[in-house]
């Protein structure tokens, strides 16, 4: 990188750097997380450290191998923030491999190869996650019970560790996922109405996030008080959640009307699952989406069906990785046809015509 | 009235695209009064360009005694202005001089040796300027050298002649000055607003335009009171306040902010019926026709960290810019950065040696910390310069284009529409500096054009000499034939 500065306008620049942005990210993350941590207990928290740490970590190997200097691009903090996310979405208490693997696959595969921070197609959390749950369906779709800290059945330090880094089965703790259930009931032929008729899930605990899921998604609430924090802060911008979550919305409102006992209602939709994470957090990853407004409409609302989809009619309970990737794909098309209008120009980039009256 | 009713329902719901919020900075001169009193300098150097188009013609030499105020170039061609002198004294020489450009490069300039006295040549002024024909007045304005203050720099005598006086319908006054730093519009607005509402109504009468706007930034709630006092007895002509954004004072911003109306890519504001001019133009302009003094000094903002005590200063044209600095109690051990203009859009100075010309609106000497320099990091695609262009660009999607190599690309997302605001480099976190790249594909694309120009010159004169050749060939086998049949015949 030159040290030689050109001395180009504007001559004053705003106080913006990156790493303040990737800061208010984590920030903005903290409640969902702590939650998260609180609910699983210590084996979540290995699962956290494993995970965030080996993220950087191979951020630090591969800027090494690819020559750049390491200390400038770690503080960037993009690396902490991927495997933040990816530690999130994953069970929390999967086997300390699952965190090492995702942390490899999103950081070297994910990102670096394409050239590092900026450069990359896919949003790397996501990439990793979807690889870990197509390669290890078993470990990514076992799902512990709430079990809070310092409550009697969370399990205690070391035992924890046996769960994270030993080995040890979960098979006392272990529960589906709202979404999770439903669809296996729904295949046993059962209606939805007899599918939570035994109250094991209720709407409340899946918005405040007292239910089995990934280690940080299972707050709707608090995920969305960080988001909302976020686009006060003008981190993001309203576009994308807001196409996401009223896409979701809608097309679950229409289903559910149509016909109730098949289709989960939109409150469900919203409350469980990863959708709140994907909408403020996952979706709006600035190099993965699309950069003008409108493109961001459309990207953000391609990402609501797509998860609809997925979840209703598509082979896997939870469709919030890979309707992510798919409009991640999509994403430099979008950017190629959808341009804001420039000014004096019509939308197709003709200038505009002259009033009447004037040649 | 009507016609005010309907910009007024406009107003309200054009809303301006993009832009950025930088810190004003302003509050270090806005409030001192302009100085007046700036001693002469031993030296003025008058560069013969200082303004768009062609360079003055000199019409004194060496030696040459003249008053303040008189003529010492004249303009050359359709674009041009006329150099005066901002003293009397005698000329010592015109010769290559440091311009106030960012290469520092040599230009032909006129030296003046004050002699102290300030003595006035005598000039034609107007008692009653709207006595005059709209011709007469282009011609004072012309004969005065007056160009564009804002920054532009382009003759103003044009501006009011090209034939557009039947067709401008609103004759807009900038007095926006967005840029952070400035303040001597400001000034100048409030200590001598009734001075530029002549000099506005000068305009209209000149353009035989119904109605002027005045646009002022609502940062500056002074100079509104002020040019608000001064024009309430004029009914055609309406001071409006305008939002405190970066670049608001872009003439096509206020176009469609003030009227509604949209100038077509690659048109100017004319073409929908508007023209704009500067406050201080205007300010020019009256003293030009009402006085006969032609353009020989201006205010000019003299702010920044590393100056001790920054204000606005109305000093003679000529004068070197480490004067002005120096008189405010320059500092240059703490300068990182030296800045003619504004922040965002003015030009850096290699250094100060260089004369205060005609579009100098401000001379900033600035501190590192000021700067802010840091190193350029890679993209991360954060939309927020989109956010910034008041234009509609995707500054992100130009650069990777840039980068590329792929200039035809650039050009395809909007590289000539690039106002060249630097409102999408200034709000970059990884502090890419966007419109170098930008400015660079421009010069690149304008070298292109000009090499192919160039060898379509090349090959056409090629196949010029060749037919030449042909013809001298075939007229001498002609001859050559006509000979032999001349000699068989006999």
């Amino acid at each position: 990188m030159s040290k030689v500065y050109l001395p180009v306008a504007p001559l004053t620049g705003a106080d913006h750097p990156v790493q303040a942005i990737m800061a208010q990210v984590v920030l903005a993350l903290v409640p969902a997380t702590a939650f998260g941590l609180f609910l699983f207990g210590w084996p979540a928290l290995y699962l956290f450290l494993t995970t965030v740490l080996s993220a950087v970590l191979f951020e630090a190997v591969c800027l090494k191998l690819a020559g750049k200097p390491a200390s400038l691009f770690l503080l960037d903090g993009s690396a902490l923030l991927t495997g933040w996310l990816l530690a999130l979405s994953l069970p929390p208490w999967a086997p300390w491999w699952i965190g090492v693997t995702g942390a490899g696959l999103a950081i070297i595969v994910g990102k670096q190869i394409y050239g590092g921070i900026g450069q990359n197609l896919f949003n790397p959390a996501m990439l990793a996650r979807v690889a870990l749950l197509v390669s290890f369906p078993l470990e990514m779709t076992t799902w512990a019970q709430p079990a809070p800290l310092f409550s009697g059945q969370a399990p205690g330090l070391l035992q924890a560790l046996g769960i994270t880094f030993g080995g040890a089965g979960i098979d006392g703790f272990a529960s589906a996922t709202v979404i999770g259930h439903a669809k296996t009931e729904l295949s046993q032929g059962k209606t939805l109405v007899e599918a939570f008729a035994n109250g094991q899930f209720g709407l409340a605990g899946a918005w405040l996030g007292w239910i089995p899921g990934s280690l940080g998604e299972t707050s709707a609430l608090l995920v969305a008080v960080g988001g909302v924090w976020l686009l006060r802060k003008r981190i993001i911008t309203w576009h994308i959640p807001v196409s996401l979550l009223a896409t979701v919305a809608a097309l679950a409102t229409v289903f559910h009307l149509i016909d109730g006992d098949r289709y989960l209602g939109p409150l469900w939709h919203l409350g469980a699952g990863g959708v709140m994470l994907a909408a403020f957090f996952i979706a709006t990853d600035y190099v993965t989406s699309p950069g003008s407004p409108k493109g961001q409409l459309i990207f953000g609302a391609g990402c609501g069906l797509l998860i609809f989809v997925i979840r209703t009619w598509g082979g896997f309970p939870e469709g919030v990785g890979f309707a992510v990737l798919l409009m991640n794909a999509l994403t430099p098309v979008i950017d190629y046809y959808v341009r804001p209008r420039i000014y004096g120009r019509d939308y197709k980039g003709k200038p505009l015509k002259l009033p009447e009256g004037k040649e | 009235m009507v016609v005010l009713d309907i910009n007024a329902l406009w107003r309200r719901r054009s809303k301006i695209r993009g832009g950025v919020h930088p810190e004003p900075r302003k509050e270090s001169t806005a409030d001192k009064p302009i100085v007046t009193d700036f001693p002469l300098p031993e030296r003025l150097y008058l560069p013969l360009q200082q303004h768009l188009g062609q360079p003055a013609e000199p019409v004194v030499r060496a030696g040459d005694k003249v008053l303040k105020g008189q003529l010492l170039a004249a303009s050359r061609g359709a674009v041009s202005a006329s150099v005066h002198a901002s003293t009397s004294g005698t000329v010592a020489g015109i010769e290559e001089y440091p311009a106030p450009h960012p290469s520092g490069l040599p230009t032909p300039t006129i030296v003046l040796e004050p002699d102290g006295e300030d003595r006035w040549i005598e000039g034609a002024g107007e008692a009653d300027p709207f006595s005059l024909t709209p011709e007469e007045l282009c011609a004072r304005v012309d004969q005065a050298g007056i160009v564009g203050l804002g920054g532009a720099a382009f003759p103003s005598a044009m501006k009011l002649n090209l034939g557009w006086r039947t067709r401008i319908n609103t004759l807009i006054i900038n007095g926006g000055e967005c840029e952070p730093y400035l303040t001597c519009d400001d000034r100048l607005m409030r200590e001598r607003a009734a001075e530029i509402v002549e000099g506005v109504r000068i305009m209209l009468h000149g353009l035989q335009c119904p109605t002027a706007l005045i646009a002022i930034e609502d940062n500056k709630p002074e100079a509104y009171a002020a040019m608000l006092d001064a024009a309430k007895k004029h009914g055609r002509i309406e001071v409006v306040q305008v939002p405190s954004l970066y670049p608001m004072g872009w003439e096509k911003n206020l176009v469609t902010h003030l009227t509604g109306k949209e100038v077509p890519a690659g048109g100017r504001p004319t073409d929908v019926g508007v023209l704009l001019h500067n406050v201080a133009t205007a300010y020019a302009v009256q003293r030009a026709v009402r006085y006969g003094r032609p353009l020989i000094s201006r205010v000019v903002t003299v702010s920044g960290e590393a100056v001790e005590a920054p204000r606005n200063v109305e000093a003679p044209l000529g004068t070197l810019l480490s004067e002005l600095l120096a008189f405010c109690g320059h500092k240059p051990e703490r300068t990182a950065r030296y800045v003619m203009g504004g922040p965002m859009m003015g030009d850096h100075l290699p250094h100060v040696q260089v004369p205060l010309v005609k579009r100098t609106s401000g001379i900033l000497a600035l501190t590192p910390e000021e700067i802010q320099a840091a190193d350029a990091r890679p993209c991360i695609r954060c939309g927020r310069c989109v956010s910034a262009c008041p234009v509609g660009l995707l500054p992100l999607e130009m650069m990777t284009r840039i980068r590329a190599g792929q200039l035809d690309a650039a050009v395809s997302f909007g590289l000539r529409d690039c106002i060249s605001c630097s409102s999408c480099s200034y709000v970059c976190p990884s502090r890419i500096p966007l419109v170098h790249y930008f400015k660079y594909a421009s010069g690149e694309l304008m070298a292109r054009q000009q090499a192919q120009q160039k060898t379509e010159q090349t090959n056409r004169l090629a196949e010029e000499k060749r037919r030449r050749l042909e013809r001298a060939k075939q007229a001498a086998a002609a001859r050559k034939a006509q000979a032999s049949a001349k000699e068989d015949a006999s």
